[in-house]
């Protein structure tokens, strides 16, 4: 069964069985609750956006998300699968592109690809044609050959979403997927994200601590700190919590009493 | 979802998938000594010494019992299957190479099963295995070891190098999810691989050895590795366990490994 069919959207908006579904989802360490009951629920074809200084539980989040960690309780629903009872369902139905490079510098770019391919079972006759069209599509089809080494941080950024996207997921989660690129680097991976999302219908989840990026690109955010869920809603929303011409900023340190200085946080 | 879609898939299509996904990762390593096969030869040079001088010196010695045929002929396969140790044995190593580039993560959010994961870096570790192997027979058979090349006996050996080097580098992935830092694997790997070595008949027979370590030299797998490569190797092999037995103990621990392996490797991650 294709789960994105079970979705569908309520007047409101807001989706019933979204394409991500979190209900009270916690991680602990120790004495350390890293999430704190997050509930959030995004829709097929959204871009969501988790905002929130170093520490405040996006990697954790993101890593329930994508089954690489256990939730200490509360549920995740990916794609209709729950990530602790089906994991290996919920990774055939992801992309992750995580905030260290995970694209092999000793293969080439195709080389990387067709790995990818065998991986998500990409049917042999289809290989060659479909990395050759995702390798188009992320502009990468020239330096298709060369060792991924040899890349820039933005070319390699495009080949983790290529090689994530090839099966074609129904959520794509990207961790501070920007981190360290120039903006002409930013500009083209987010290009390139956004006509991907138009021709596979995926939504799009992705951490950053970019305020100004997070709101240019996505639908809905949510800022989280301290492990919770500190406001959720479109940018617009958000800011009209507090009038006038607040910025994302101002709506975060109004909200959490943490700086609006992201970066700076310790983590 | 590609998977799912097509109707007319036949039952054996689960076992085409698996062994697809077995096959991208080794496939992926083998790629990547392509592009580099520098490493392949430097790794030859420690066995050929070993032979050269080690076997050269040792040869001399009187009242080392070895059986028929010489002392160079008993320490040409012991020195292919320590050589196959030596490589497999930092496998761990390059798992935590992988984990720390980031590498790891995208085995680990791929729909792949963990064990096709962990089958498939084993089976990759066993090329480089079989490239000593090819080098060791080389310099044995230019320093008149009396080896055997019928096919039969080579397609044997080639088994047994894939099935110990599949063995140990994923022993050594285990370490590796233990001790999960570089500096901490190279601490116990050097510490693994000598009581392995030493505490087998690798370099002088088990009935030399006091009880005590003939018990661990018959519970370790390299004994029976190594007992199978003599028995294959060299014209006048004769087996001390049996083949079958070796074969056995082999695939047995090789299994366990696996099934370790399995369960650990989504640690490294964590």
């Amino acid at each position: 069964m294709d789960a994105s069919t079970a979705h569908s959207i309520r007047v409101d908006g807001s989706a019933v069985g979204g394409v991500v579904e979190a209900r009270n989802l916690t991680r602990r360490f120790g004495s350390l609750t890293a999430v704190d009951h997050v509930s959030l629920s995004i829709a097929p074809g959204e871009v969501f956006a988790l905002i929130g200084p170093n520490g405040a539980g996006k990697s954790t989040l993101m890593k329930m998300f994508t089954t690489m960690l256990p939730p200490t309780s509360g549920q995740a629903i990916i794609a209709g699968f729950d990530v602790a009872k089906a994991p290996q369902q919920v990774r055939s139905h992801i992309g992750y592109v995580p905030q260290v490079l995970s694209a092999d510098g000793e293969l080439t770019g195709y080389e990387n690809m067709i790995l990818s391919a065998r991986l998500y079972l990409i049917p042999a006759a289809e290989r060659a044609a479909k990395v050759a069209a995702a390798l188009a599509m992320m502009g990468l089809t020239e330096a298709r050959d060369r060792l991924v080494q040899t890349y820039s941080g933005g070319m390699a950024r495009r080949l983790e979403v290529a090689q994530s996207t090839l099966h074609r997921p129904a959520v794509l989660f990207m961790d501070e997927p920007t981190v360290g690129l120039d903006p002409g680097g930013r500009r083209a991976v987010w290009a390139h994200v956004q006509d991907l999302r138009r021709e596979i219908g995926a939504a799009v989840v992705f951490s950053t601590h970019y305020m100004d990026e997070a709101e240019e690109v996505c639908d809905r955010l949510a800022l989280i700190a301290g492990g919770k869920v500190a406001a959720i809603g479109t940018p617009a929303e958000l800011k009209a919590r507090l009038g006038g011409d607040a910025t994302l900023d101002d709506v975060f340190t109004q909200l959490t009493g943490v700086s609006g200085e992201l970066g700076g946080a310790t983590p | 979802m590609s998977m799912e879609l097509s109707p007319r898939r036949s039952v054996l299509a689960p076992v085409g998938d698996y062994a697809t996904q077995v096959w991208a990762v080794s496939a992926a390593e083998v790629t990547k000594l392509r592009h580099d096969p520098i490493e392949l030869i430097s790794r030859a040079v420690q066995p050929v010494l070993w032979l050269l001088l080690f076997g050269q010196v040792m040869a001399h010695v009187r009242g080392l019992s070895v059986g028929a045929g010489s002392y160079l002929d008993f320490l040409a396969p012991g020195i292919l299957a320590q050589s196959v140790l030596f490589v497999a044995i930092f496998y761990g190593l390059s798992a935590i190479w992988e984990r720390d580039l980031g590498v790891l993560h995208r085995y680990m959010v791929s729909p792949a099963p963990r064990s096709a994961l962990v089958i498939g870096k084993a089976l990759a570790s066993s090329v480089r295995g079989l490239s000593q192997a090819i080098v060791i027979y080389l310099c044995a058979a230019l320093m008149g070891v009396g080896l055997s090349f019928r096919p039969e006996r080579i397609a044997l050996v080639v088994v047994f190098i894939v099935m110990a080097s599949a063995l140990f580098s994923t022993f050594s992935l285990i370490i590796a999810c233990i001790v999960k830092t570089r500096e901490r694997f190279m601490g116990v790997g050097q510490f693994l691989t000598m009581p392995i070595f030493f505490a087998s008949n690798a370099i002088y027979p088990i009935s030399l050895m006091p009880t005590w370590l003939r018990a661990i030299a018959r519970a370790n797998p390299l004994s029976y590795e190594v007992d199978g490569l003599r028995t294959l190797m060299l014209s006048s092999g004769q087996s001390q366990f049996g083949l079958a037995f070796d074969l056995a103990a082999l695939a047995l621990g090789l299994c366990l490994c696996v099934v370790v392996a399995t369960r650990m490797y989504p640690r490294l991650t964590q």
